[in-house]
């Protein structure tokens, strides 16, 4: 009895605090004691993470605060349109498995730029490659501390900014301290945080509306109540009758829809902070390995998201749609102080009107409600309302120190060491790693706490800048032995500017007085989507320059002939 | 002898090519395919209370991913064994 009430008495701001607490605590713990002694501990943890442990970490590095919090009320708000994300951002890891991964990781140096630096004999190429990751990596950066900031905000009720500082000493302190190898441990443990975060609420709520645990089954089944009715049928009725389309048909165009599928998946096997993640691993079959493995871990989440959207919908519509205002749950009022919620009364009838139509919608909702409020509009406990705090936190900082593990090494490693001065010594190229660590969180942490407008609308598009750039290059320098450094430094720099300028353009409007409208999209073409025009783009200027151009020197080619084979794996250390 | 070597590479990597092919041709035929191009006309037809294209869009191509990559891992090993490559 007292037990219980002391449960009880434990309300969501306290489980807040210390689940949030404890898994920071941990998170800390693990920094300490995997500080990292060398360049190669620093950029590559060593060279011997197994590859499940890679695994895992791809996973929590890969799953960012858009995966965790986004992703499910972006589907449940877009309905067979959302599987663009679903597909794109998991169909890359088939690239990387089948095509990326054993190849760089048998070339086994420590960045991406070292690839192409190397593939292609060239300081350009290495520089344009830097200039590639960084960009990329800064858009995606800023959106993370952003979410880390908002989470705070919203759970813990301290100011955004203060939630942006608090993150950025968090991932200060193991990044620099630990470098790759802090990072790739604290993100085991912070894969664990988040897919229970995301999966304890998924089932209780599965079990609440169709009766079936399993949420992936769940969302196809019959409803709960015996009616008879299978949930999708009774959510595109419930869709159509308010305006909406069907949610189970979506209203992007067809051509789109592909691009942007595409332009998300080879991306996705261009990112970076992802493929340099299995650099980590020991030997080729490993890299494979951890590849299948990451995907199986995403997967999970990932085929979570879409029965989320699916229940947070049908919830959200049956709970407010035509509903008296004056009768709204707790959670509503809640979160319309926080203006993520907004209701006008426009026709005065003291009813709530949730309509397509905009211009008699008199509701609306942030998508990131979908994912955040879910567990209160499904009443559930305090306790795992506030693992989701923690759950949105452990993805948002684990993605952010990645991507700040990639914007250091190629400061420090391609920028400092290979071409400023090679001849730094390992202990100074160590401390200007933890340097550039440092210098790339205050830079994270100026976007999060001052973001630019245009970051929001920005992120998306990392992956079009990852598909235009990097993807074709490395494809092309594994799979293509006479490709040379003329095409591929062409094909990289008209890819990106091409996509730079469509995004200008079409997204944010700089061009013109006005943004222009979809009706002048080449082909249709969404700027989300272009990545995978400007993909092509670069294969076909890569191998039209490089036939006018002589073919690359013979030890390159044998470079070429010993990446396709995996053994006698070179050390990562080799140089 | 350095001839052998290279000859083995090269079967090795032809060999390669054409499971990568196979499985990249399976990988387009679930997302592509099921989900994308021929959504509409699957989605005529229903498994529970899934529409067939809805679900190759939403869950089934997910899966296949994820047993395409553990299969390339499988065919590859193998391959690394006959070839000499896995020590």
């Amino acid at each position: 009895m007292m037990h219980s009430l002391l449960i009880e008495g434990i309300g969501v701001q306290n489980w807040t605090y210390i689940l949030v607490g404890l898994t920071f605590a941990l998170y800390i713990g693990i920094a300490i004691w995997s500080r990292a002694s060398s360049t190669k501990e620093f950029y590559v943890a060593g060279g011997g993470v197994s590859p499940l442990a890679n695994g895992m970490a791809t996973a929590a590095d890969w799953m960012s605060a858009a995966s965790f919090i986004s992703m499910a009320g972006i589907i449940s708000f877009a309905g067979y349109d959302g599987a663009v994300y679903l597909m794109g951002w998991t169909g890359g890891y088939v690239l990387l498995a089948l095509l990326l991964a054993p190849y760089l990781r048998k070339f086994g140096k420590f960045t991406v730029p070292d690839f192409i630096g190397d593939r292609y004999y060239s300081k350009t190429a290495r520089i344009v490659a830097v200039f590639c990751a960084l960009l990329v990596s800064f858009t995606y950066v800023a959106g993370q501390m952003r979410g880390v900031g908002i989470v705070f905000s919203r759970f813990l009720e301290v100011d955004i900014n203060t939630g942006v500082i608090i993150g950025m000493l968090i991932v200060l302190f193991y990044a620099v301290l630990g470098g790759m190898k802090g990072i790739t441990y604290t993100q085991v443990a912070q894969y664990c945080v988040l897919i229970f975060a995301f999966m304890v609420p998924a089932i209780f709520i599965s079990i609440q509306i169709t009766g079936n645990p399993i949420p992936q089954f769940g969302f196809g089944g019959e409803l709960a109540d015996e009616s008879g009715t299978y949930l999708l049928d009774k959510l595109d009725g419930m869709s159509t009758e308010l305006g909406f389309a069907e949610y189970t048909e979506g209203s992007k165009s067809l051509i789109d829809i592909f691009a942007i599928t595409l332009a998300l998946m080879v991306g996705t096997a261009g990112l970076p902070h992802v493929i340099v993640r299995f650099f980590t691993v020991k030997r080729v079959k490993d890299a494979r390995k951890s590849a299948g493995i990451a995907l199986l871990l995403i997967v999970l989440l990932y085929s979570t998201a879409p029965a989320v959207a699916v229940f947070a919908r049908t919830n959200m519509i049956e709970t407010v749609s035509n509903q008296p205002y004056h009768d709204v749950p707790d959670w509503f009022k809640k979160w319309e102080t926080t203006g993520l919620i907004t209701f006008t009364d426009k026709n005065n009838d003291g009813l709530i009107q949730y309509l397509a139509d905009k211009n008699e919608n008199e509701l609306v909702i942030d998508r990131d409600i979908m994912v955040l409020a879910n567990p209160e509009i499904a009443k559930l406990p305090n306790w795992v309302i506030a693992l989701v705090a923690a759950g949105g936190l452990a993805a948002a900082l684990s993605t952010a120190a990645g991507l700040l593990l990639v914007i250091s090494s190629s400061v420090s490693h391609d920028l400092v060491k290979k071409i400023i001065n090679p001849k730094i010594s390992e202990k100074g190229e160590l401390v200007a790693a933890r340097l550039s660590a440092i210098g790339a969180v205050c830079v994270a942490g100026y976007f999060g706490i001052n973001p630019p407008g245009f970051v929001a609308a920005v992120v998306a598009l990392a992956f079009g800048l990852a598909a235009a750039s990097f993807f074709p290059a490395i494809i092309l320098g594994i799979f293509y032995k006479r490709m040379n450094k003329e095409g591929a430094i062409a094909g990289m720099v008209v890819g990106i500017i091409a996509m730079l300028l469509y995004m200008i353009k079409y997204k944010l409007g700089w061009f013109d007085e006005v943004l222009p409208d979809k009706s002048e999209w080449w082909f249709g073409i969404s700027p989300e989507g272009f990545g995978s025009i400007a993909m092509c783009l670069n294969f076909i200027v890569s191998i039209v320059i490089m036939s006018f151009t002589p073919s690359p020197p013979e030890d390159v080619q044998e470079i070429v002939e010993n990446i396709r084979i995996p053994s006698a794996v070179g050390e990562a250390n080799s140089h | 002898m350095k001839e052998n070597k290279k000859e083995n590479a090269k079967v090795y990597w032809k060999e390669n090519i054409r499971y990568v092919l196979i499985l990249l041709s399976i990988w387009f035929a679930v997302s592509y395919g099921a989900g994308i191009l021929f959504k509409d006309v699957l989605n005529n037809f229903k498994i529970g209370g899934f529409k067939v294209g809805f679900w190759f869009a939403q869950q089934g191509s997910m899966y296949v991913f994820v047993i395409l990559i553990f299969v390339y891992v499988r065919l590859m090993n193998k391959l690394d064994k006959k070839y000499g490559y896995d020590a």
